[in-house]
């Protein structure tokens, strides 16, 4: 976490939601946590249970978990279309659970953008009217969310299909008008809801790399959602793995799949082909003095995958560089077939 | 409500006396479980036929067999004898009071009296727009032509020329058999009812979905407003509000609102919650969500909503003629009085084509795609309406060259009623239904009757009850009791037994007719099809419009009122089980064809298990239907609560005639709990849902 030192945008802390019982039914100590003895009650259900987590500037935070592990329930308390039996939400600061229905409404007329599961376009509204739904609730003139609106269609590829209905579209493009939408007000932070479970495998991975090319132009502040680890390995700066509503693991897909901190994380990260994941520098060694170096280097940012064959193929240690070309460290041919050939079941430490 | 384990086998293995307590108490919170009915309807028969069978030997004491009632039936032959023996309990004398203390003492009169003044004078506008006025401006009435180019244009525009061409021919109807007058002033009421039942229906509806405590009390009031007789209402709109036009457009948007409630409701809460999510996260406001974002959502069952509102108001203001509500409704009454059969056949089908027509606009105008940004030039985007003021200006330019096309003189005479009275008295020569009759009437019709009236009143409350108990525990139960102990204390029982034995019987013959016919046509998709179509079109029907082939062919007896009980209520079991049969998943019928099944056990071990409970809900509707309709058919002299509602209509005795709607009501409900709730969970059981 490399910006630690700046303010993260969403910060939570303590989290709770509890359906079937209200807050004032339950015992909070000093820390906000709150005495387990609820649980016993029937008809009660822990969807998030003490979750704190930070999402800094531009930082593309996925959450995965299998279904019924809170984490769709988690993002919709951050955006507050649920409301948290207890804890604390800020973004940018600001005490999001205090605020009123109106601040919360210019919140997310200004800051927010969300994708959901199946789309949620409004069936009666054409591409055009959905993507400009927003701005229309901002009281935007039409000539002008008109114009933004056609930007965005742009933007998502979807030109010559600004008058159809959803029902006209595949998936694929129901869910891109949905993206459009959701980018629409311009938002600070951006949250997607299993965007792209409900599409085709192909166009699944078609839709991954177009948002992985929207972010990289937008550097918006992203809480991603999604039950498949491959998806969340793919994307994510940081991952959190919830369980139970939990959040079992925080971390860079590399240090997760490096050192799986729970039994249940290990079991996603035993089947992941590592060289996919772990990068140069998450392998490297450090360099011994006057150690003789191949005369090309690789860069610390490099995957394992792209530069396997090289490595295997020196009997020396080749360079590890980052971005300023200084030599940070070394990777050994004996290290890179450790990373390949190792066998991938459970927590294996280094 | 799955037992545990294997119920069935502790069921064999443990002896009946040792039931234990815990049973008991499932049977009473939750009825038995499906597999244990079997047993626990033959112990609830035994029970009953104990009950009959006790009567003839005098073992029943009186205050079981038989509570006080109004009057006795004597069954071998008609004669109604007056026995003057009061109710147990002053049901209705207690309502009549309530209502006039309301009305008078408290001076409800007041509000109500604004609502009849203001409602007189909407009606007032429309009908002197429509039909010329007091010609002030000197505008006379518009010319039929007019009208004749407005109905092609729209339902060229909504749908195509077929419509088109019905909604002309329609007015030309209007226009040639002389009932021009009568149609205008029915589509004035139309016009002022049926916004305003939207409206409201709509108000209550999203009311309901704001707040669960609403919904939990206007439901329960709806339902026994839909399923209250429509003569019952018309008392009570009488004495609030007084006989004239406005009193029908007032019974028909209280018909007409139950409806709409419903379906506003079903489509606000049916909206996928995503949906209201994204709006949320839109920046919505409350107000801005539910104009922008619920109501769109849920337009496809509010459409539904607003064309069920448009027929109930058609076949009200039929029925309203029996308050003197003018127009076509009033003019087939008069005839159907003076049994001119020939006349009314004529009208008859002026009602159903409008019917059809404003069903067909309606329709078509829910399922109009609306093209917003195509960026078409002004005069093709509006190409309609523009042709429309360009044909309207014409037929008024031509109507004032040709009269004939400003308004078909009266004195033409033109009708063809004479040859319809000709072929009805050919009929009556040649088709011997008398025979038919007689058998009918007096092998079956009669016994049967005689055999409900026999059973002592606690023989079929006990029945009743006992189902309630064996389905629903000891909710159901109650509640089934309940409505029919309300029935005997208001004594009305032996009346109310002859309507259920007019409705079991016209049930019965539509579900021995309907469900074989709705097999069939579901074995074909065309078919299917078609039948479908036909079932939509007789429900367009105004209920009251199916009296008059049943006179034609019967003349007036029971029997006629039953044949016209089941033409009106063949209709859902048809549609039911062809919708249940077509919703069978295919991969279930791919399934069977691969085990091998021949067409006969695919229909034994997969179409009618599976249907069943759809079609549980179609004899449901039928029975509903049937309830309603034998009512109306009393109109042909039957002897039951219908005939007794009639004479409080014609004596505005409020609180008998709202006791014997209740009554009906209450009978209507008691079939609607025990099927729904079966039905409900058979599908669940089935994994259906």
């Amino acid at each position: 976490m490399n910006t630690t030192s700046l303010q993260p945008v969403i910060r939570c802390q303590t989290l709770y939601k509890i359906f079937g019982i209200t807050s004032d039914q339950l015992q909070k100590d000093s820390q906000g946590l709150i005495d387990p003895s609820y649980r016993d009650r029937q008809g009660v259900v822990t969807a998030v249970d003490n979750v704190s987590l930070d999402v800094s500037d531009g930082e593309l935070l996925v959450v995965m978990g299998l279904s019924g592990s809170g984490k769709s329930t988690l993002v919709r308390c951050l955006s507050r279309l649920i409301e948290p039996t207890s804890g604390s939400i800020e973004i940018e600061g600001n005490d999001v659970l205090a605020m009123s229905e109106k601040e919360l409404i210019e919140l997310r007329r200004n800051k927010m953008g969300m994708v959901f599961q199946n789309f949620a376009l409004l069936p009666h509204k054409t591409v055009l009217e959905n993507i400009a739904f927003p701005l229309q609730m901002r009281g935007m003139k039409r000539a002008e969310f008109v114009e933004r609106a056609m930007k965005m269609i742009a933007l998502v590829g979807l030109d010559e299909k600004e008058n159809s209905f959803p029902r006209e579209l595949s998936g694929g493009q129901q869910q891109r008008v949905g993206i459009a939408r959701s980018l629409a007000v311009e938002p600070d932070i951006w949250f997607l809801d299993e965007p792209f479970s409900a599409l085709d495998p192909l166009i699944r991975k078609e839709m991954q790399d177009e948002f992985l090319r929207l972010q990289s132009m937008l550097k918006k502040t992203i809480v991603f959602i999604t039950h498949d680890f491959d998806e969340a390995l793919k994307l994510a700066d940081r991952i959190a793995i919830m369980y139970h509503g939990n959040i079992e693991q925080i971390g860079r897909p590399e240090d997760i799949v490096l050192n799986p901190a729970t039994e249940y994380v290990a079991k996603f990260t035993s089947d992941v082909p590592r060289e996919k994941v772990l990068t140069a520098g998450s392998v490297m060694d450090e360099r011994k003095e006057q150690e003789a170096l191949a005369s090309k280097s690789v860069r610390i940012d490099d995957l394992v995958e792209t530069i396997a064959e090289y490595v295997l193929g020196q009997s020396i240690p080749v360079p590890v560089v980052d971005a300023q070309d200084q030599i940070v460290g070394v990777l050994h041919q004996a290290r890179m077939l450790e990373i390949l050939f190792h066998e991938r079941a459970g927590p294996s430490g280094s | 409500m799955r037992g545990p384990g294997h119920p069935a086998l502790e069921a064999t293995t443990t002896p009946f006396k040792e039931i234990s307590l815990s049973r008991m108490k499932d049977l009473l919170l939750k009825g038995l479980p499906p597999e244990q009915r079997a047993k626990g309807a033959l112990v609830l028969l035994a029970i009953v036929g104990v009950l009959i069978l006790a009567k003839p030997f005098n073992l029943i004491p009186d205050f079981l067999d038989e509570l006080p009632q109004h009057t006795y039936q004597s069954s071998i032959n008609k004669e109604i004898q007056e026995i003057k023996r009061t109710e147990l309990v002053p049901i209705g004398a207690a309502l009549e009071w309530t209502f006039y203390y309301l009305r008078d003492d408290l001076h409800v009169s007041v509000v109500t009296r604004f609502f009849s003044t203001s409602l007189k004078a909407l009606v007032d506008v429309v009908h002197n727009i429509l039909s010329g006025g007091r010609k002030g401006f000197g505008l006379d009435a518009p010319p039929w032509s007019a009208l004749l180019v407005i109905a092609l244009t729209l339902g060229y525009a909504l749908k195509g020329w077929r419509l088109s061409l019905l909604g002309g021919g329609t007015v030309c109807y209007f226009a040639i058999f002389g009932l021009w007058t009568y149609a205008m002033t029915t589509l004035a009421y139309l016009a002022v009812a049926v916004p305003i039942s939207i409206i409201i229906g709509l108000f209550l509806g999203i009311w309901c979905y704001k707040k669960k405590s609403v919904e939990v009390s206007i439901l329960p009031i709806l339902s026994v407003a839909q399923t209250m007789p429509h003569f019952a209402y018309l008392i009570a709109v009488v004495v609030f509000f007084g006989i004239g036009h406005q009193t029908g457009v007032i019974a028909t948007i209280i018909f007409a609102v139950p409806p709409m409630v419903r379906l506003t409701l079903l489509g606000l809460q049916t909206i996928s919650p995503e949906i209201v999510e994204a709006g949320k996260m839109a920046g919505c406001t409350s107000r801005q969500l539910l104009f922008r974002v619920q109501l769109p959502s849920a337009r496809n069952e509010i459409m539904i909503g607003i064309n069920q509102v448009i027929m109930q108001c058609l076949a009200m203001v039929v029925i309203a003629a029996f308050i003197g509500a003018d127009g076509l409704g009033f003019r087939l009454l008069h005839k159907l009085i003076a049994l001119k059969l020939g006349e009314c056949v004529e009208i008859g089908f002026a009602i159903v084509l409008l019917a059809l027509v404003l069903d067909g606009l309606s329709k078509a105008w829910a399922e109009k795609k609306r093209d917003y940004r195509a960026n078409l030039p002004f005069y093709r985007r509006y190409k309609y309406s523009i042709l429309l003021v360009v044909l309207v200006a014409i037929a008024y330019i031509l109507a004032s060259y040709f009269p004939i096309l400003n308004k078909i003189p009266r004195d033409l005479d033109i009708t063809y009623a004479k040859s319809w009275d000709g072929f009805i008295d050919w009929t009556v020569v040649n088709w011997q239904t008398r025979d038919f009759r007689y058998i009918m009437l007096v092998h079956i019709l009669t016994p049967l009757r005689d055999a409900l009236l026999f059973m002592p009143f606690i023989a079929i409350m006990v029945l009743v009850a006992g189902v309630g108990l064996l389905l629903g525990g000891y909710y159901s139960a109650l509640l089934t009791l309940g409505f029919l102990l309300f029935i005997a204390l208001a004594g009305w029982w032996d009346r109310a037994m002859i309507t259920l034995y007019m409705v079991l019987f016209s049930t019965f013959i539509c579900i021995v007719v309907g469900i074989p016919l709705g097999l069939w046509s579901a074995m074909r998709e065309k078919r299917a099809r078609t039948a479908l179509f036909w079932c939509d079109t007789f429900q367009t029907f105004p209920s009251f419009i199916y009296i008059i082939p049943a006179i034609m062919l019967f003349r007036v007896n029971d029997f006629t009122a039953i044949m016209a009980v089941v033409a009106y209520a063949m209709v859902p079991a048809v549609r039911y089980t062809v919708e249940g049969l077509k919703n069978i998943p295919p991969e279930l019928h791919e399934a069977v064809t691969m085990a091998g099944c021949n067409k006969r056990q695919r229909l034994l071990q997969l179409q009618l298990p599976v249907a069943l409970p759809h079609i549980m809900l179609g004899v449901n509707q039928t029975v509903m239907f049937a309830f309603s309709m034998v009512i109306i058919a009393a109109f042909v002299g039957t002897i039951d609560l219908g005939q007794s509602i009639f004479k409080a209509l014609s004596e505005t005795a409020l609180g008998k005639g709202v006791t014997l709607g209740l009554c009906v009501s209450f009978m209507a409900l008691t079939v609607d709990h025990l099927v729904v709730r079966w039905a409900r969970e058979r599908r669940r059981l089935l994994g259906l849902d």
